[in-house]
């Protein structure tokens, strides 16, 4: 493989003082062979003059005479190495108690983060800490390396213990994917080389596990946000606006709204010094030039004209205070988001968090390391989407402008939802979600609690998901006739029936896949508020598009079932004959083939066809249902 | 079918093309530090990729010690006249009239006032208020910590223990009158990155990069050319094949020795290299902190 080609991955490690994290990081170093002789000479010769017995490889990592001299990480630091399969940029983060702002700094680009516990002393509340900031800034995976395990003597009982209680305390987080893994980072076990002294376990070894995280998917390629950075304008006859295409992916042609006026028109060409491209995608950085002379400038945003940001100017987010100086509330700070830098004003304290605990307690303040929640208000609308579907436009951080320092780094949430915020609303032309703004929602004539005791069962959405092929239909017809005999209402929407009538008017893209899965979850919705089981079976390849689905509905009323099936196994079975026209090139964006699918990471339920038969998926799928209590 | 999947030299290559834009559009008088190297190079073509069809709104400066080898000097006056770049060279002039020298005055001082003072007098001359650079975290241990955008009081210093947070990609460019910007868009490249870069897009690079015979002097296992006029030893030498793997001031850039004649050669060289980069460096080797401590006085 040609090194340019190699994927990267951004991985942050932290640990509490003394976890080893710095030797953990100088031994995958030197087992990628990513140390050089000089550097190593340069640290051994310091070890000598202290006097040491063996040389520190921590110091490799510790830039500052200040952190030598301590002993201590105080700043991040970043790291480069690379194996054959991969580039890795470590920002390795400090896990000393009073430098939480630097592990937010550290760890807020990352893919990946790996958390170090010292086996000795198990979970601390450090730990604890990191992963919860890990959640905050919702890294997608975290490793949970367990350190000196030679000195518990590799014992497997220390390591379980440990597991469970991060477990325990994990489950309170939002964190979907977390690999456990003994490692001693001084003798080298389960970093790169499988460990001898632990045959009990029978996991990856940590280069391994961050060889194989699939990063891929974590990119949002739905939503096209193009934040302006700067108008280019060599001559008369062109004006590009150039900037970062933060997520979601563009071809010209394509019909734009510019943010905040509103304007149309469309994209006219996606230039690049190496020549125009026909598409691009996160995160490009292209200049972009429009259709029509609109008056666009920087902090303005460039998105589809039927995929839009929220726009408002009141907005509730996580913050985390960085600064020596207290948040006050009313004080005016700056706030940059995306290319945009407006003033702004904490308007409230909603909560602060409690990281040991994870209580939510009221405060009229924020000092230094304080985490919580706020609302926000600013001198004119911010675009954006909440943070869990967008880090790019989520992501905000405050500036104190008597200062200049950064004071916080804030990730949204969603608008604030008062309802004199309603009023200021802005121009319905722009918010297309609204489009009927004088119609008015009516509540339901017959309450859903009546008619459950009626139907004597639970309305429940069954969202089954996976590859075409799958065998989502063929378990969503089988699973209904059940019901029935069970006199159940149901509702069965089939993705390809509705694609015949409700949504004959959309094809394939990304665009148009996420308004035919809108439309589903609404008419799902309508069904569902009416009593009704909906089976609903919908390729829906994108896990954002799911969650749009899954908000409609109460808590634990919207069940995703991953139907899971190897590619391999679809393209075999192709009931339809599709796979041989997707590869044929007949069927473009055919999910799986030349159009992503995005795994769910928490589904309610798995089922794997290759491995179940169609019975035992309706046996395991009516279990599943009356154990949630949804059938009595 | 198009992958969505960027390769990670245009991912890199993403990254410092909107720190750049960042640049030119957040402050008002912004310059490009150019010296002519490899990194140099790399830096040029990513701005002009970032700002064309325009052309790239900020002079180059090259701090020049009168130190440099002359293949650099005719390779950078060829290069901006090339691409019709605006250069601006500043020198401490009443210095290199004093023949201020590493052998007279010891490597860290003549760097003080050749190198740092030159810049600072230079920024504060032109009106900088930000001052992009080829630097990269991976070079050395101090640079690992030091952010992209990274502030400098009005005496040009770096406070290591004092630095602002820097988030996602979000950068905080605000300064107050006196203070300036350094700002290093290659902070995320290695060594090997660059000439994976300029091999990908036909960089051209000063030729002594390259290998050929040179007379050198071995002295603390650095091989230091002959007619770099900086040895009092001149019948010890011996000719070897070497090249520069990367370059500063004559005095103090060695030679290593080296039969990479082609990019390609080259690639694999770092790739196997035990050494790192700046190994042929003498302005490093004084103390194990001597980066952090020209880095604070105001060094790149």
């Amino acid at each position: 493989m040609q090194s340019g080609e190699k994927s990267l991955l951004r991985f942050t490690a932290t640990g509490s003082v003394d976890d080893g994290k710095s030797t953990l990081i100088g031994r995958l170093l030197y087992e990628t062979k990513s140390i050089y002789e000089d550097q190593y000479a340069a640290i051994e010769k310091t070890s000598r003059k202290k006097g040491l017995r063996e040389v520190e490889l921590a110091w490799l990592l510790d830039g500052l005479a200040a952190e030598r001299e301590q002993g201590i990480t105080i700043d991040v630091a970043h790291r480069y190495f690379e194996t054959p399969k991969r580039k890795y940029i470590i920002t390795d983060t400090p896990g000393h108690v009073q430098y939480t702002r630097n592990m937010v700094t550290g760890a807020s680009r990352a893919d990946c983060a790996v958390i170090l516990i010292d086996a000795r002393n198990g979970v601390l509340t450090q730990s604890k800490r990191h992963g919860f900031i890990i959640s905050l800034l919702q890294i997608p995976h975290l490793i949970v390396a367990i350190n000196k395990m030679d000195l518990v003597d590799y014992a497997e009982d220390v390591f379980s213990r440990i597991v469970e209680e991060y477990e325990n305390y994990s489950q309170k987080l939002d964190i979907h994917d977390i690999v456990y893994i003994p490692v001693s980072a001084l003798k080298g076990d389960n970093v790169a080389a499988k460990s001898k002294k632990m045959p009990w376990y029978e996991g990856s070894t940590l280069l391994r596990c961050l060889e194989n995280i699939h990063v891929a998917a974590d990119r949002n390629l739905v939503d096209f946000r193009f934040p302006v950075q700067y108008v280019i304008r060599p001559h008369s006859d062109f004006r590009g606006f150039a900037g970062k295409i933060v997520s979601g992916t563009i071809t010209p042609g394509e019909e734009v709204v510019i943010l905040p006026s509103g304007k149309s028109t469309s994209i006219k060409s996606i230039t690049t010094y190496d020549g125009d491209l026909q598409e691009a995608f996160s995160p490009q950085s292209v200049v972009l030039s429009l259709a029509d002379e609109i008056d666009v400038s920087r902090g303005d945003m460039i998105v589809r004209k039927k995929n839009l940001p929220r726009m408002e100017n009141s907005l509730e987010a996580i913050i985390c205070w960085m600064d020596e100086k207290a948040m006050a509330v009313a004080t005016p700070y700056i706030m940059k988001h995306t290319t945009k830098s407006v003033k702004a004003r904490i308007a409230k304290i909603v909560h602060k968090i409690d990281v040991d605990t994870l209580h939510r307690k009221p405060a009229d303040a924020f000092g230094l390391n304080d985490i919580g929640r706020v609302e926000i208000k600013t001198s004119s609308p911010v675009f954006f989407d909440s943070y869990k579907i967008n880090r790019a436009t989520g992501s905000f951080i405050l500036i104190d402008p008597l200062t200049n320092n950064t004071v916080a780094a804030g990730m949204i949430r969603d608008a604030v939802r008062h309802i004199e915020d309603y009023a200021e609303i802005q121009d319905e032309d722009i918010d297309k979600r609204k489009k009927s703004p004088h119609t008015i929602s009516r509540g339901l004539n017959i309450e859903l609690t009546g008619r459950e005791k009626q139907n004597g069962h639970k309305a429940v959405v069954l969202w089954l998901t996976g590859l075409s092929g799958a065998g989502k239909s063929a378990i969503a017809m089988a699973l209904e006739k059940r019901l029935f005999d069970r006199n159940c209402k149901t509702v069965l929407l089939d993705g390809d029936n509705l694609r015949h009538g409700l949504c004959s008017d959309l094809g394939f893209s990304p665009a148009d896949r996420k308004e035919n899965i809108r439309r589903a979850g609404e008419v799902a919705k309508m069904f569902f508020e009416h009593g009704n089981i909906v089976l609903c079976t919908f390729i829906s390849p994108f896990r954002q598009d799911r969650a749009v689905v899954r908000s409609l509905f109460p808590e634990g009323r919207f069940m995703e079932v991953h139907v899971q099936c190897n590619i391999d196994e679809c393209r075999r079975r192709d009931p339809n004959g599709l796979y041989k026209k997707a590869q044929a090139g007949l069927i473009k964006d055919f999910t799986g083939i030349s159009s992503p699918y995005e795994a769910p990471e928490t589904p309610e339920l798995v089922m794997d066809t290759e491995s179940l038969s169609l019975q035992k998926c309706v046996d395991m799928l009516e279990e599943f249902l009356i154990s949630n209590l949804c059938l009595y | 079918m198009t992958s969505f999947n960027l390769s990670f030299l245009r991912q890199l290559e993403s990254e410092s093309i909107h720190i750049m834009r960042e640049v030119a559009a957040e402050f008002k008088n912004p310059v490009m530090l150019y010296s002519a190297g490899k990194d140099s190079s790399v830096m040029v073509r990513l701005a002009r990729k970032a700002f064309h069809p325009g052309k790239f709104p900020f002079p180059l400066m090259h701090i020049d010690t009168g130190y440099k080898f002359p293949e650099m000097y005719k390779f950078r006056d060829d290069f901006c006249r090339k691409i019709g770049a605006e250069l601006i060279v500043e020198r401490n002039e009443k210095l290199i009239a004093e023949k201020c020298h590493p052998l007279k005055l010891g490597v860290d001082k003549c760097c003080s006032h050749l190198k740092t003072g030159a810049l600072l007098d230079a920024l504060r001359k032109h009106g900088f208020d930000a001052a992009m650079g080829g630097a990269r975290r991976e070079e050395e241990k101090s640079r690992a910590k030091e952010r992209v955008f990274s502030l400098r009081d009005a005496f040009g210093q770096w406070d290591p223990k004092n630095q602002r947070p820097e988030l996602w990609d979000i950068y905080n460019t605000r300064i107050n009158e006196g203070e300036t910007m350094r700002v290093f868009p290659l902070s995320n490249w290695t060594e090997q990155d660059i000439w994976e870069y300029i091999k990908l897009e036909k960089i051209p690079v000063v030729p002594i990069y390259f290998a050929l015979e040179r007379e050198v002097v071995i002295r603390n296992g650095i091989l230091i050319p002959v007619s770099s006029g900086s040895t009092d030893e001149p019948e010890k030498a011996k000719r070897i094949l070497c090249r520069f793997r990367s370059l500063g001031c004559i005095p103090c850039t060695g030679a290593i020795a080296s039969s990479a004649t082609t990019i390609d050669e080259i690639i694999g060289e770092v790739r196997a290299a035990k050494k790192s980069e700046r190994e042929n460096r003498v302005i490093d080797l004084t103390s194990d902190s001597s980066m952090e401590q020209k880095k604070k006085e105001g060094y790149f």
